[in-house]
């Protein structure tokens, strides 16, 4: 238990610190981007309005820094996040509201299987090391080196056209209405296959590699020569004795490796216009949306906190010496 | 029961005796590895295109022309793009913007990772304390929107920006296998040792423990340059660097924007993705020698299934002896199940 209130205790500092990086970063930006949006929107705008604008871009000049840091908070706890350029005057979390659903559907279902379907090949890589498995990694190697956005133009060329089940962009048909029925989940399945697919192939080399690794190591353990000895299945072995202590460093790692990983699936949503978080920060970028952007790198952070620390219950549910101290 | 004795000599290998490796080939082992060796073949002839890219590029890689895309030709061997330039010259010219930025971010990230690393670690109390919940944050907050983020704010970001940028954010990973490693090495005799005999801390740093992490140092900066090369190609292709300087990601970008897909255009953006790849798994490879090296264990041995001189097959693997499931002979309590069980 103490160890995961630890876990937790850094998890908000780590919060705070992001969030701090967020309230500097625009005020680092060199030129106003209040002008900008008050140029785009010649004349429709009134001093009132401008005014209300800079404070919520935090370029109030009237006000000190450590004034507009508390605002800033007070902002973020209402879950206000200002206004978006782009899609000016919605509200950056309307957008992100709309758009996180997606993403996580997308990275999360398939960074996890990437992460089960790795563990597992690579469990049997390490077990049989120098079997015809081991060819298998000169090849992963390669595919994760593989940029993933390169990857799904790639496989939008091949796999998608005109007479393909694989739609090339989107998250569902034109023509739906998002909601629970059957035909727009099918649809939504459909437009999210050659997403999932780029993504599980250039991520999963990665955990092969380090479970092959782990497994090598841990094989030539003192309780595998005694497990074997006692004439277990070399099944049990593998499994309940090798792979559940090889598994401790690849769960940890998991949790490391989140923040790369979510990294590159965003790009994947860009080259499929996929209408999540990637593709929106994509488009804040395109048209300098500063707003949007924040509101993009917050959540993104924030949601690989809270994978973090769900990996971190796994960790403490599969390590039976870190609930012994607490 | 049948004549434990023979069991074991059959176990022995039939094939012919590995001489022992003469002790003053030990500098050159570690090129001796196969993969290394490929990893840094492939490397050089990146750094070289780099050098002379731009000089044996056959166009002016932004010079427009009336062959608008056009399919790999003798004339144009990559294409051509919707403005008629040669996207061979693009990729050659392309390579020193990579590789600059690849390796300057490297350096820069894995001297900061050692400073922060080794001083955590070596330093211990407090300062490893704060130093470590710095490297932990930095590891958990999402790098690549970080970076874009950054990298969107400042006005016309070149190559030297972009690789400033990354390098000052990707350090954090080397920064704690570096304090791992130093914590533990910090504790051991020969460190003891030179303490004893009053040597300066620096001095300890430099010359006892820095050695004793070369392997792990060099691996990081591999490790980085990986990220950053990534890292630049992906924010070319997002359109945030400056499309004035060639790289393969601006390459990309340009197919991407201009519907490279949809007018079938596929010479547009595989050679920028294959070179990407292959420098990619150069680097890769580069890596697992050096993991291999440090740690033998991990070498994919490549023949370990042996066929012993009375027909048995038996399979060498680290951490079991070999044990023949002998049909016919009754079980010794150590025989265990047939390979095959499992």
């Amino acid at each position: 238990m103490k160890y995961l209130l630890q876990r937790i205790a850094f998890y908000l500092f780590t919060a705070w610190a992001a969030l701090t990086i967020n309230f500097f970063i625009p005020r680092l930006i060199p030129g106003d981007p209040v002008t900008s949006l008050i140029n785009k929107y010649q004349g429709q705008l009134s001093t009132d309005a401008i005014q209300s604008l800079y404070v919520l871009f935090g370029l109030d000049k009237n006000a000190s820094l450590w004034s507009q840091y508390v605002d800033y908070w007070g902002q973020i706890f209402h879950g206000d996040l200002g206004l978006s350029f782009t899609f000016f005057p919605t509200p950056v979390s309307e957008i992100l509201r709309q758009s996180l659903p997606w993403t996580i559907a997308l990275v999360g279902i398939t960074t996890f299987a990437s992460f089960m379907i790795g563990t597992s090949l690579g469990v049997l890589a390490g077990w049989r090391r120098g079997s015809w498995l081991d060819g298998l990694l000169p090849v992963t190697t390669f595919l994760s080196s593989i940029p993933y956005f390169w990857l799904g133009l790639l496989a939008i060329t091949l796999l998608a056209g005109p007479d393909s089940i694989f739609p090339s962009s989107g998250g569902y048909e034109p023509g739906l209405v998002p909601s629970w029925n059957s035909e727009f989940i099918g649809s939504a399945i459909q437009h999210s296959l050659l997403p999932a697919m780029t993504i599980l192939i250039s991520s999963v080399s990665g955990w092969i590699l380090s479970m092959r690794n782990m497994m090598v190591t841990v094989a030539s353990e003192d309780y595998i020569t005694v497990a074997h000895a006692k004439g277990l299945p070399e099944r049990r072995v593998m499994v309940s004795y090798a792979a559940r202590n090889a598994l401790l460093p690849n769960v940890s790692g998991f949790a490391l490796a989140l923040g790369f990983i979510v990294g590159g699936t965003l790009l994947v949503e860009i080259v499929f216009s996929y209408p999540g978080i990637g593709y929106n920060l994509f488009q804040a970028v395109g048209s300098k949306d500063y707003p949007l952007m924040q509101g993009v790198f917050l959540v993104i952070t924030l949601s690989v906190l809270v994978a973090n620390l769900m990996a971190d219950i796994a960790y403490l549910l599969l390590d039976p010496r870190t609930r012994k101290e607490g | 029961m049948s004549a434990p004795a023979t069991t074991i000599t059959a176990v022995t290998p039939g094939g012919p005796e590995v001489a022992a490796t003469p002790a003053k080939r030990r500098r050159l082992r570690f090129v001796a590895n196969p993969k290394a060796a490929t990893g840094l073949v492939v490397l050089g002839f990146f750094c070289l295109i780099a050098i002379i890219g731009p000089w044996i590029a056959p166009y002016d890689p932004s010079a427009r022309s009336s062959d608008l895309i056009q399919a790999p030709s003798g004339k144009h061997w990559f294409g051509t793009t919707h403005l008629g330039q040669d996207i061979f010259s693009q990729v050659l010219v392309g390579t020193r913007g990579v590789m600059f930025v690849g390796l300057l971010a490297g350096i820069v990230a894995t001297a900061l990772s050692i400073l922060i690393g080794v001083s955590a670690g070596f330093l211990g109390g407090a300062a490893d304390e704060s130093l470590s919940a710095l490297s932990n944050v930095f590891l958990v907050i999402p790098a690549l929107p970080l970076i874009i983020i950054v990298a969107s704010t400042i006005p016309a970001a070149g190559d030297l920006m972009v690789a400033l940028v990354i390098g000052l954010t990707s350090w954090a990973w080397g920064a704690r296998v570096l304090r791992a490693q130093t914590l533990s090495l910090r504790r051991r005799d020969y460190v003891e040792a030179a303490r004893a005999t009053g040597e300066s801390t620096w001095r300890i740093i430099t010359a006892e423990i820095m050695p004793n992490l070369t392997a792990i140092i060099a691996s990081g900066f591999v490790g980085t340059v990986i990220f950053a090369v990534m890292s630049e190609i992906t924010l070319a292709f997002i359109g945030i660097s400056t499309i004035s300087e060639w790289n393969w990601g601006t390459i990309l970008f340009w197919a991407q924007s201009q519907q490279a897909l949809a007018q079938g255009a596929w010479w547009w953006f595989v050679p920028a993705g294959l070179a990407i790849a292959v420098l990619g798994t150069a680097l890769s490879l580069i890596n697992f020698g050096i993991d291999e090296f440090v740690s033998p264990r991990l070498r994919s041995s490549g023949h370990t299934k042996l066929k012993t001189k009375d027909g048995h097959s038996v399979r060498m693997r680290v951490g079991f002896t070999p044990v023949l499931g002998a049909k016919d002979a009754p079980a010794t309590p150590v025989v265990r199940r047939k390979e095959e069980a499992a």
